[in-house]
């Protein structure tokens, strides 16, 4: 692989892959079956510390830098990308907390993660997808209450989290500057969630609607400043589409293994498939993609570890991976022919699952408005 | 409760290649790992913990690389780890090993509950634990399932060939574990990044001045080798076939009746 690791990396992706591959593998295929994943398997990722990686060394987490912490998610999601997210997702709403919240309200996020708990970011509205701003929920101040009401669709963990960033309009008539977030617990009276969604793919991946019926919370549950949710959002976004960029190199990577293995083991025209031209292509443009989107990642994480809050590089990074991806576990099924659309075989599922990375943390499309907004700013 | 667990490094293959002139294992081009069996009674040694609480302490016998092994058992969990190495060590055969082993757990010691893996997959002698047990003139248990503790005493099931047996043991004591007694627990993250940097003191010759110098090493060591092979096969299985089942089970009782078995 192209990246130079360090012993400590080598070790920390070593140990996540015995555990993936010993406990989590053999149930991928029934899950993705069923169209969700078994609870029972929560414990192996909560048991290895997986949900404390990113929660900062001071609020008890282990703090671990973006590069690493992408390289263990990597490794991961080339067993399944649904369950990888699971425990990504939590961060998704973490990082909201960690660059507006107070220190108490970093605690008390990092104490319910703590023992084993997952958190869901809630942004995404049925009739306000790409475009944030024509969110319907609102949050009222009632006292010393904030008083939330809408509902809310495609939240990941929807039905699992313990803890929510839920965004809401506080002044209707200001757009998108009159989004706030609020942090709101599970137990929270006029909570309530959806069924889950029967999903393409990241079918191990929990996926539902959200309802807010008159929920309460207390005032100081605003997250960051009145009116500044858009921007907060749109800032944790940046960071977390790098994230989903590595769990996509780690389908891509899956791809590449199970299509090079096939293709030494089929045997057509008396040798093995690799040994034709035609399929040596389809696996050294597999290759290159993979190792390219592999160091793009590498290079965003490297840039939020200094400190730099990646806008053009995140969408650059999620949208190229996730448009790269899509044509490596298309490339995947090709090496297997017939058998890469039977189910039996391993590199269908790819293709269902990548699909979405072309879609979920703003579209491809609004990446590309993104990557052009930050071109026509930086070249005055 | 003070536990200590003694492990050690081993090639990682269970086709282990025998040099055929030297007679000893070649372990160049092999990766090394910790012993399976010390796995499961480092396992055994974090669930008593877990439970009534205490220390785990970590000893292996060997080269500096073997710290990787102490490694493995810290980021699991164990608490801390020595190495005992030396020079003068070297060549050391299971009576000697155990005997420094002894040494180095009363320097540090004393302990509650002392265990070892059943075996090692290299040597598969299944001595060196039992034999600590003599020379520290301590209860010894092997082939133990699981671990009870009940005031001064505990409680062991072992696996014996015709079943299970219970015996109770006052403390302290030796116990090995068998591959059967628990499902050794990943590392987590956090633990493993503490345990790439952790300090693992060795222990050496000079840190046991009561060490008696007969006992160990090369010299200290009474075994020799006489030979090793790998022993041929002189029989081979017979594949009894046949269109049903029955005709395969007259078969295979006119051949049992041949042999005369029946």
């Amino acid at each position: 692989m192209a990246l130079l690791y360090t012993e400590k990396q080598k070790a920390l992706i070593e140990l996540v892959r015995e555990m993936a591959e010993n406990e989590i593998k053999p149930h991928v295929k029934e899950c993705d079956e069923k169209g969700f994943c078994d609870p029972e398997l929560y414990h192996w990722g909560f048991d290895m510390g997986l949900h404390m990686l990113e929660v900062p060394a001071e609020y008890g987490g282990v703090g671990l830098d973006y590069a690493t912490i992408a390289m263990i998610f990597e490794e991961l999601a080339k067993v399944d990308a649904g369950y990888a997210i699971t425990f990504v997702t939590s961060f998704v709403a973490l990082r909201n907390v960690i660059l507006a919240g107070t220190k108490e309200q970093g605690l008390q996020f990092a104490k319910t993660l703590a023992p084993g708990k997952f958190a869901a970011f809630a942004l995404t509205e049925p009739n306000a997808g790409s475009d944030v701003g024509g969110m319907k929920s609102t949050a009222v101040l009632d006292g010393e209450e904030w008083v939330i009401n809408g509902a809310k669709t495609f939240i990941t963990n929807g039905s699992i989290a313990s803890i929510y960033v839920i965004f809401a309009k506080t002044d209707v008539a200001a757009g998108s500057h009159g989004i706030s977030a609020f942090i709101v617990p599970r137990e929270t009276e006029g909570l309530s969630v959806g069924a889950h969604e029967d999903k393409m793919g990241l079918r191990l991946s929990n996926t539902t609607d959200l309802f807010m019926d008159n929920v309460r919370v207390p005032k100081e549950n605003l997250l960051g400043e009145l009116g500044g949710g858009f921007k907060l959002a749109m800032n944790a976004l940046n960071q977390s589409r790098a994230f989903v960029a590595t769990m996509a190199v780690g389908i891509m990577q899956r791809a590449l293994d199970e299509a090079v293995k096939y293709a030494k083991e089929r045997k057509q025209f008396g040798r093995p498939i690799i040994k034709f031209e035609m399929v040596q292509g389809l696996l050294a443009d597999m290759a290159m993609r993979t190792e390219a989107c592999r160091c793009l990642v590498n290079n965003t994480m490297r840039m939020m570890d200094a400190g730099i809050m990646p806008q053009k590089e995140g969408a650059i990074c999620k949208a190229f991976v996730s448009d790269c991806a899509q044509q490596v576990t298309s490339d995947a099924v090709q090496v297997f022919g017939g058998y890469g659309f039977i189910r039996e075989y391993p590199v269908e599922k790819l293709m269902r699952d990548i699909k979405v990375f072309q879609i979920f943390e703003g579209t491809n499309q609004i990446q590309r408005m993104t990557i052009a907004g930050c071109l026509d700013k930086e070249y005055k | 409760m003070r536990i200590a667990v003694c492990v050690k490094q081993v090639p990682d293959t269970t086709e282990i290649k025998i040099d055929p002139i030297k007679k000893t294992l070649i372990r160049t081009g092999v990766p090394s790992i910790l012993n399976p069996f010390d796995r499961n009674a480092v396992e055994m040694a974090l669930q008593l913990r877990d439970t009534y609480g205490g220390t785990v302490t970590v000893f292996s016998m060997g080269l500096p690389q073997a710290r990787a092994v102490i490694r493995e058992a810290i980021a699991m969990g164990a608490d801390e780890g020595y190495l005992v190495t030396d020079r003068a060590f070297g060549g050391s055969d299971t009576f000697a090993t155990s005997y420094i082993l002894s040494s180095a757990l009363k320097l540090k010691g004393p302990f509650d509950v002392i265990l070892g893996g059943q075996q090692a997959v290299d040597g598969d002698t299944g001595q060196t634990a039992p034999s600590i047990a003599e020379h520290l003139g301590v209860t010894r248990v092997t082939c133990v399932l699981d671990l009870k503790v009940e005031g001064e005493k505990c409680i062991a099931r072992r696996k014996v060939e015709e079943g299970v047996e219970v015996v109770e043991a006052k403390m302290p004591v030796l116990c090995t574990a068998t591959r059967e007694s628990n499902k050794p627990r990943y590392a987590t993250i956090a633990r493993k990044i503490y345990s790439l940097d952790c300090e693992i003191p060795p222990i050496s010759k000079a840190d046991m001045p009561e060490i008696d110098e007969t006992k160990i090493g090369l010299t200290g060591s009474p075994t020799r080798v006489k030979n090793t092979f790998t022993p041929e096969r002189t029989a081979n299985g017979v594949y009894i076939t046949g269109n049903t089942a029955a005709e395969i089970a007259a078969r295979l009782l006119d051949k049992l009746a041949d042999a005369k078995a029946l």
